[in-house]
């Protein structure tokens, strides 16, 4: 068994791991969680738009502006 | 228009759906931490073993319901980026800067001491156990408070100015983002709710040991600790509520009169105690209520401290009637004037644009010069009418009496709980007051939304508090996708929720057949 501090370290996160028993289960979760989530969610439904629409932040504050300035419309009642 | 307003409601119909899912995870998150960390206190001061088992149980539920909660979060981000861009670009650095915070904090204070709490067991000293459990407590509050400064900004922005140039709000003031009024009581005020939440939970689960007549005397124990911490908690909820109150009052008046659904406002108003509105179609300024039961001179005092202080109704903030810091109205710009100079903004920005791409350099400083004046109307510029700028009504009216009540049941359920533990804590045992304990986890949580729905139906139109309204925050997208990713969501927060709960429900089945004292490491 290691003595130095990161040696140490390292035996606490693999024993720990080793011996999860609900942890298995948890992590399994997670990360079928962050694969939904980066690998198809992020991926093909959740685009930066602006980022990937313009090519620099002055494209990006021009587009904004003209949006706020006149493309945005009206509030309406029913938004509430 | 109507796609525009299609794409609104479905986006935010999308955000609300993703946000109340991650509010199911986080305040049990906060509490119940904090009510670990009491336990292996109980345990290292006492040396008692069996409170080291009692506190790997209630660890374990922590850790699956902190797994379970682990980047919900996320997805709000995402939906920031495709669904609300121009809000992203235009509040920038201030909303970036308490998020990029959080995740530092998130991922290093949590990520290191989790580790310790759960594998550090006879690998590290009681004491930095111990310390590990608490830091863990802290980093999980520290790390809501700096989500909450961003969501308090939405609401209060302060510490910024707007550069037409950038088109962003650029921070100024850190302190003052960081430590508005309006942050440090939400904060204060959710961190509690999660106290409260947690206790009731502890006490929910425990009841259903004793249910079971199994584990009876850690169930027991659980219950005193979790009972203490939701007494604690729910009565500074209610203090730090009334912090809220006051701060909604001075700072989104129209919140909080569609909180009491009140149109014309007076000295020494009245408190809804119980009521009910009458339906949009027939409710009037002067006669909103179909039936109530009033507590005279309620509000004034809630909000000012004393009796005679006015409230402004609905229809008195629509003509420009405020409150000065003695109480007393004042007359400001109407909705309507508002309106003239928001548009005003926003036709000195599309000036600005103009001037920009002509290369006029004089045009622009002027035009900038005129968007600055009327900045504090921006947001105006968007509603068609000032009747715009009333939010739902009736949900907020309501949620803020759910959110009263069920606050009010849990404070006596409570107290019940702490009398029957220390007085007669056989009737503990009793079949119908595990049942109301059972119940009572499905009240805390009710309880716990609908103060969430009060605060951001209530904000309404605005997604920045004068400054942009919700409409003006969407993105260029189509409502059909929007209508995909809402049910996608749906589907995957379904599936997600119940392998969630199957997970900790298995785990809480099979304690029964164990000894929670005694556990074999």
């Amino acid at each position: 068994m290691s003595t130095t501090v990161p040696g140490r370290i390292w035996a606490l996160y693999r024993d720990g791991f080793r011996s999860m028993t609900v942890g298995r289960s948890l992590w399994a979760l997670i990360i079928i969680k962050l694969v939904i989530f980066f690998a198809v969610l992020k991926l093909f439904f959740f685009p930066d738009i602006l980022g990937t629409e313009y090519d620099n932040d002055t494209d990006r504050a021009a587009a904004v502006r003209m949006s706020l300035a006149d493309g945005a419309g009206s509030l309406t009642e029913t938004n509430q | 228009m109507n796609d525009l307003l299609g794409v609104v409601d479905w986006s935010r119909a999308q955000f609300a759906l993703t946000a109340m899912y991650h509010w199911l995870f986080v305040p049990l998150t906060i509490g119940l931490s904090v009510i670990v960390a009491l336990m292996e206190t109980i345990y290292v001061r006492t040396g008692n073993a069996r409170w080291k088992g009692i506190t790997q149980f209630w660890m374990t539920l922590f850790g699956i319901n902190f797994a379970c909660g682990v980047a919900t979060g996320l997805i709000l981000e995402f939906e920031f980026g495709t669904n609300w861009s121009n809000y992203s670009w235009f509040v920038g650095d201030i909303f970036g800067a308490p998020l990029a915070i959080e995740g530092i904090l998130a991922f290093f204070m949590e990520a290191t001491f989790v580790a310790v709490m759960f594998f550090g067991w006879n690998k590290v000293s009681r004491g930095f156990h111990l310390a590990s459990s608490w830091l863990t407590a802290l980093g999980v509050s520290l790390s809501a408070y700096w989500i909450l400064v961003a969501n308090s900004w939405m609401q209060y922005p302060v510490g910024c100015d707007f550069d037409p140039a950038q088109m962003r709000n650029v921070m100024t003031d850190f302190m003052a983002v960081a430590f508005s009024p309006v942050a440090v009581n939400k904060f204060f005020h959710a961190v509690f709710s999660g106290w409260t939440l947690a206790g009731v939970f502890v006490i929910g689960v425990s009841s259903w040991l004793l249910w079971r007549r199994s584990n009876v005397e850690a169930a027991k124990s659980s219950i005193r600790v979790g009972a203490w911490v939701g007494l604690a908690g729910i009565l500074l909820t209610l203090w730090t509520g009334h912090g809220s109150a006051v701060e909604v009052a001075r700072v989104q008046p129209m919140k909080l009169a569609a909180m009491e659904g009140l149109y014309r406002g007076s000295n020494g108003q009245s408190l809804v105690g119980v009521g009910v509105l009458k339906p949009e179609s027939s409710r009037t300024a002067d006669d909103p209520m179909s039936f109530s039961i009033d507590i005279p001179c309620g509000l004034s005092l809630l909000v000012y401290g004393n009796t005679t202080g006015f409230v402004p109704g609905i229809d008195d903030i629509i003509d420009g009637v405020t409150v000065n810091a003695q109480g007393d109205s004042i007359h400001g710009p109407s909705y309507a004037d508002r309106i003239v100079m928001g548009k005003e903004a926003r036709k000195a920005l599309g000036d600005y644009e103009a001037a920009r791409k002509a290369g006029d350099t004089a045009a622009m400083e002027s035009a900038a010069a005129r968007v600055q004046a009327y900045y504090s109307n921006f947001g105006f510029g968007y509603l068609p009418s000032p009747e715009a700028a009333v939010p739902n009504v009736g949900l907020t009216f309501y949620s803020f009496r759910v959110m009263v009540m069920a606050g009010g049941y849990l404070l006596v359920f409570i107290l019940l709980v702490l009398f029957l533990s220390y007085r007669c804590n056989k009737w503990l045992e009793n079949k119908w007051i595990c049942l109301l304990g059972l119940l009572s986890i499905a009240v805390v949580w009710v309880c716990s939304q609908s103060g969430w729905i009060v605060a951001e139906v209530g904000r309404q139109p605005w997604v920045i508090q004068d400054l942009m309204p919700t409409s003006a925050a969407i993105s260029g997208i189509s409502k059909s996708w929007v209508q995909t990713t809402f049910w996608i969501f749906a589907a995957i927060f379904t599936g997600l929720l119940i392998a969630e709960m199957s997970i900790m429900l298995r785990f809480i089945g099979r304690s029964v057949k164990r000894d929670i004292e005694n556990p074999k490491h």
